[in-house]
Parts: structure tokens; C-alpha cells; sequence
């Protein structure tokens, strides 16, 4: 993977403020395209405040950064049109069929008719989800909402997957399938930049960052960094840094 | 882009277990109970007057009925063509015809009589101020009578004073004839004022706007997308209500059909821009509503909907051209009434106009993608 020509994203002291508070502290970091980047830390770490900001949800307060070549001070928009989201609040229309919400989506991102037509089968071909088609979306189990959203979230193909926490609150099994999915993704050479708790997931990372009181304190492969805090595991690496926070989680 | 989202919003809609039949059951229970059930008083009456006999005593009849509280001097008119101009207007709402010889008849026989005209399309400020007129003039005609009792040098006996009223417009003073048309803007109000208010903060509280915002998708599609669903909803609304009111009361606008849609057309745009603006700063569904009703409380308060204008205090009535309901009343009782036409209410259509194109801008600006 080179490393140098095909950053997605960059970030130089990404700073978020609200008030006196400071969510998101200086953060530094470059994701690769393909790469499955990890970025975890306790409740309250300001986590999805960063990617809200990578997002062009949230404007930083200081700081640079780039998104597939866009400022997200100044190019929110063009951001938008290159990544895919999910939130941890699951956030599907609820009130529409499971082909209502890939059609809507499809649609809001310039696809047209056909193209999601044929989009659409494909995709509930492969999540066997092809009986649920005429389903609304609240009538479907959690686990089931959650492939169904990041589906979603890649179906226009974008550069950049960004998941909040995408598997809170689902059994483990479907954690696993949910995560064949997100390799199929970085396959297809879309970037993952993922927030997650599990820290069985974060050994799945290419790489991991892990933030503490809003800042970042270590980023490194997983492996890397079992090795750097004498840890056997990613779990016990966490622990280690977590241990220092001074902000108490929600 | 709009399409998708179209087709998203009237789905929604038609899946929500209340919306559909709220819209259906709003207009006719409002229509078939709400007519019934109001009253109210009439101040400041516009007086204009037509003084063809210059006398003495049609300047004290005159100086009678203003010096009341009930009359206000909108102005003399040289003949009651010219006073019926000022009513098409709106400047008056009772005329004051004194005939020539008033005070001649007056003295010679003792009898003498004036006309008096009302324009009732707003049915009780009409029937109240000629009614008001008439106790005037009655009045006059017994003081003379006093006087000459006195004085005894006018050979006047029991002047006599025949009132001939001619209500213009309402002629048999309906007063649901004259609500109807309100409610109908009152429906209007509340189906196109709180639903737009809701909907923007519900998707807020399901979350699923975070999912919007992080699309490329503009922000005035994305109102837009809003906007039309309630726009033909109103209109629905409307048909309905036409419909009922033909059936009901067989009340239909002496102007056209036409005129009465493109005023609720606009209208409709205006308010539900402005439910927009609510909901785009309301982060609850508790804030959206509480908000919306204080509004909603005063502009239908304060359009002249159940109180005339008029009878409000000068301050007041300044305050009233900043509701856009106040236009819309004005606009929905003259083509009801007096067959207005888009013409003779271009000020009042383009006063709409101006609130349309403010609360939507408005609403596409207070609409942030971005925190």
C-alpha cells in the first residue's frame, strides 16, 4: 500500500471547541485509501465529534483537514458527495420498505431509476434479504436494520465509508457477518474508517487510533501496538491507555 | 434528486396512522360546527357621508352620528357613487346619504329621510353600524322635536325620519356566510402552519436528518421536498372545504374560482415556509408545537378573523400588517363577497407574495447541514 499518494484523509490539529470545552484536541492523522482505519476510545473520547467533522456535519474549530481531496472547512459539500455514513442512532426511515429506503438514497445521491433498480436487487440478493424487500424497516431485526444501513451507506460507491459504532447493541454472530461485509467493502477499495467499542473488532483494523480525552495517543497497527504496550491483546492495550482519562463517559 | 424525496415525504405521510384522516376530518367538523358557534361587537365604523343638503341640520345629524363612539369619519363624498368608491376600496363601511331639502322637508312637513348603506361583508360591523346609524338619526328626529316643542317657532310637528337601509353585498346579513370563508383560511392556517412545524424536528428526534445532512443533496431541494407535500395537501384542504361550504351552506364565491386558488396557493407557500423556520429551530417536537401556537394564537387573533381590525386600537392594527392572515382574510371575504377580482387585491396578493418569498427563504437559510 503506498502510503503517500493515496491518502484519503488528512488531518493536521483538527481541533472542535464547544464553548470552553474541547471535544476534539489537536488530532493529526492520514487514512489510506483501501485501509480499514479503527478509531476508538472510551464514551466521550470525542470520537463521532471527529468524524462528524470529517463528515462535513460539524465545522472544526481550528485546524486543517482534507477528505478525498476536499477542505471540510470549505468543500463540505463536495465531501459529501465522496463518503458514505452510518450513525451509531440507527437511522433508516423507519416508516419505509426496506426498497422505499435504498431508493430514496440511491436517488438523493444522483443515481437513477434503473441504475437502482438494478442496484437494489443485487444488493438484497447478497445480504439474503431478497423475501425482505417489501419489509418496513421497523420491523426489522436490529442486527438485520444494521447490514441493511451500511449497504446503504456504500450502495452510490463512495471513496470513504465513514461507521459510528455500527454494531452497538448486536450479538455477535451478526458482528462477525457485519464485518465480512465491511472487508468486501475495503476489497472494493472503499476506505473504512470505523468507531467501535469491541475491541475484537479494532484487531480487525489495519490500523487503529486510539483517542483519549480528545486526543489522539496512539495509532498504529494493532499488532504494533500489542508490541509497543506489551499487551496481549488490544483490549489490554485500551485499558492501558483509557486508564488515564480524566473525562468521566456519558 | 426532488423526485425521490417527494415520493418519500407523500408515503410517509400516507402511512402515518393519524395525518391522512386529520386532513380529511379537520375541514368538516371545522366547517360544520365552527360557523355556528361565534358572535362578537362592532366599534369604529367608517363613516362616509353624503351631504347633498348643507344645512344646519344635516351638519348636526352628521356631528350626532361621528361624535359617537361608534363612528369614525372616513370621509364626504359628493355623491354616493363616489361613496361607493370608497367602499370598494375598503375605506368605508356605512354610508350616510342626506338628500337635498333635508332641512326644508324638515321644517316644511316634518318629514324627511335619509339612506343609509351598509357593506356587510363583514356581516355584523354592516348590520351593527346601520343599525347604530339608525338609532342616531332617530334620535336627531326626536331632539327636533323638543325642540321645536320649545321653541315652538318651527313648524315642525313629529319630524319624521324614514331609514331605508340598503345592505350592499350580504344582503341578508348571513353571519356564517360571512365565517366561512374564514375558517376555510383558518383551516388553511392550522394544517399548513403545524405540520410543516412538526415535520423537520421529527425527523430530528428519529434521527434520520443526520443521515440527510451527510448527503450531497442541497439544502433548497431538501425544503422543497417539504414544501410541495403541504402545498397540495392545503389545496385538498381547500377543495374540500369549497366543497362543503356549496353543500352546507350554499355559499360559493361571488368572484372566481381562480382568484380564491392562487390566494390560498401563495398562502399556503407562505405559511408552511414559516412552519419550516419553526421546525428548523426547535430541537423537540414540544418546542416546534409551543412555538407554533403562540404564533398561530396571534395571528388568527389578529387578522381580523373574529374581531375587525378596525375596532383594534391604532398600535394594533399597525402590528396586523405584519400577519400574512390578516392579507389573506381581507383577500378570501371581498372575493367571497364582492367578487373581487386579483386586480382590485393586487396590494393584498403581493403583501402574500412578500411573506412567501421571506419565510422560505428564511427557511432554506435557518436550515444548517452543518453544525
Amino acid at each position: 500500500m503506498n502510503m503517500e499518494n493515496n491518502i484519503v484523509i488528512h488531518t493536521d490539529k483538527l481541533t472542535k471547541k464547544f464553548g470552553d470545552f474541547t471535544a476534539v484536541d489537536h488530532i493529526s492523522f492520514d487514512v489510506a485509501q483501501g485501509e480499514i482505519f479503527g478509531f476508538l476510545g472510551a464514551n466521550g473520547a470525542g470520537k463521532t465529534t471527529a468524524m462528524r467533522m470529517l463528515c462535513g456535519l460539524s465545522k472544526p474549530t481550528s485546524g486543517k483537514g482534507t477528505v478525498a481531496g476536499f477542505d471540510v472547512y470549505t468543500q463540505s459539500e463536495d465531501i459529501k458527495k465522496n463518503i458514505g455514513y452510518m450513525s451509531q442512532k440507527f437511522s433508516l426511515y423507519e416508516d419505509l420498505k426496506v426498497w422505499e429506503n435504498i431508493r430514496l438514497f440511491g436517488g438523493i445521491y444522483g443515481m437513477n431509476d434503473k441504475q437502482i433498480a438494478e442496484g437494489t436487487d443485487r444488493m438484497l440478493e447478497s445480504l439474503d434479504f431478497t423475501q425482505e424487500r417489501d419489509t418496513l424497516v421497523k420491523a426489522l431485526p436490529l442486527g438485520w436494520k444494521q447490514k441493511l444501513a451500511f449497504s446503504l451507506a456504500i450502495f452510490h460507491h463512495p471513496k470513504i465509508v465513514f461507521l459510528d459504532e455500527p454494531t452497538g447493541g448486536v450479538d455477535p454472530a451478526t458482528r462477525r457477518k457485519f464485518w465480512e461485509l465491511i472487508y468486501d467493502a475495503a476489497e472494493d477499495g472503499i476506505t473504512v474508517f470505523v468507531t467501535t467499542h469491541y475491541m475484537d473488532e479494532a484487531e480487525y483494523c489495519n490500523r487503529v487510533s486510539i483517542m483519549v480525552d480528545g486526543r489522539i495517543d496512539a495509532l498504529d497497527s494493532p499488532s504494533n501496538l500489542k508490541k509497543q504496550y506489551c499487551a496481549d491483546s488490544m483490549d489490554e492495550v485500551f485499558t492501558k491507555l483509557a486508564r488515564k482519562a480524566q473525562r468521566t463517559g456519558d | 434528486m426532488l423526485k425521490y424525496l417527494l415520493e418519500k415525504e407523500f408515503k410517509q405521510f400516507i402511512r402515518n396512522p393519524i395525518l391522512p384522516r386529520l386532513v380529511f376530518f379537520m375541514p368538516v367538523l371545522m366547517l360544520l360546527v365552527m360557523p355556528w358557534a361565534a358572535d362578537m361587537t362592532t366599534k369604529n365604523v367608517n363613516l362616509v357621508v353624503v351631504d347633498q343638503d348643507h344645512t344646519t341640520y344635516s351638519n348636526r345629524l352628521v356631528e350626532k352620528a361621528t361624535s359617537s363612539d361608534y363612528f369614525i369619519m372616513a370621509g364626504n363624498a359628493g355623491s354616493y357613487e363616489e361613496a361607493m368608491q370608497q367602499i370598494e376600496i375598503g375605506d368605508a363601511d356605512v354610508i350616510l346619504e342626506i338628500p337635498h331639502n333635508f332641512e326644508r322637508d324638515l321644517k316644511k312637513s316634518g318629514i324627511s329621510e335619509v339612506l343609509i348603506s351598509a357593506n356587510t361583508v363583514n356581516g355584523t360591523k354592516g348590520s351593527l353600524g346601520s343599525g347604530y346609524l339608525s338609532q342616531i338619526t332617530a334620535d336627531f328626529a326626536r331632539e327636533l322635536a323638543a325642540e321645536s316643542g320649545r321653541t315652538a317657532t318651527v313648524d315642525i310637528r313629529t319630524p319624521q325620519l324614514d331609514v331605508i337601509p340598503n345592505i350592499r353585498y350580504n344582503p341578508t346579513m348571513d353571519y356564517k356566510k360571512f365565517m366561512v370563508p374564514a375558517f376555510m383560511v383558518m383551516l388553511a392556517t392550522l394544517i399548513c402552519g403545524f405540520l410543516p412545524a412538526l415535520n423537520i424536528v421529527m425527523e430530528k428526534e428519529a434521527g434520520t436528518i443526520e443521515q440527510i445532512n451527510v448527503t450531497p443533496i442541497p439544502k433548497t431541494t431538501f425544503i422543497l421536498a417539504k414544501l410541495i407535500p403541504f402545498w397540495i395537501m392545503g389545496l385538498i384542504v381547500i377543495s374540500l372545504s369549497l366543497v362543503i361550504a356549496w353543500l352546507v351552506y350554499g355559499i360559493v364565491p361571488a368572484g372566481s374560482l381562480l382568484s380564491v386558488y392562487v390566494g390560498f396557493a401563495i398562502y399556503v407557500v407562505a405559511l408552511s415556509g414559516f412552519g419550516i423556520v419553526i421546525s428548523n429551530y426547535s430541537s423537540t417536537m414540544q418546542q416546534a408545537m409551543f412555538v407554533m401556537f403562540f404564533f398561530m394564537i396571534i395571528f388568527i387573533l389578529m387578522s381580523g378573523l373574529f374581531t375587525p381590525v378596525s375596532s383594534m386600537p391604532d398600535w394594533a392594527q399597525k402590528l396586523t400588517l405584519l400577519n400574512p392572515l390578516r392579507y389573506f382574510i381581507q383577500i378570501m371575504r371581498s372575493i367571497f363577497f364582492k367578487a373581487s377580482t386579483i386586480a382590485n387585491l393586487w396590494t393584498d396578493y403581493i403583501a402574500l407574495v412578500a411573506f412567501a418569498l421571506f419565510s422560505n427563504i428564511w427557511a432554506v437559510v435557518s436550515y444548517r447541514k452543518s453544525s
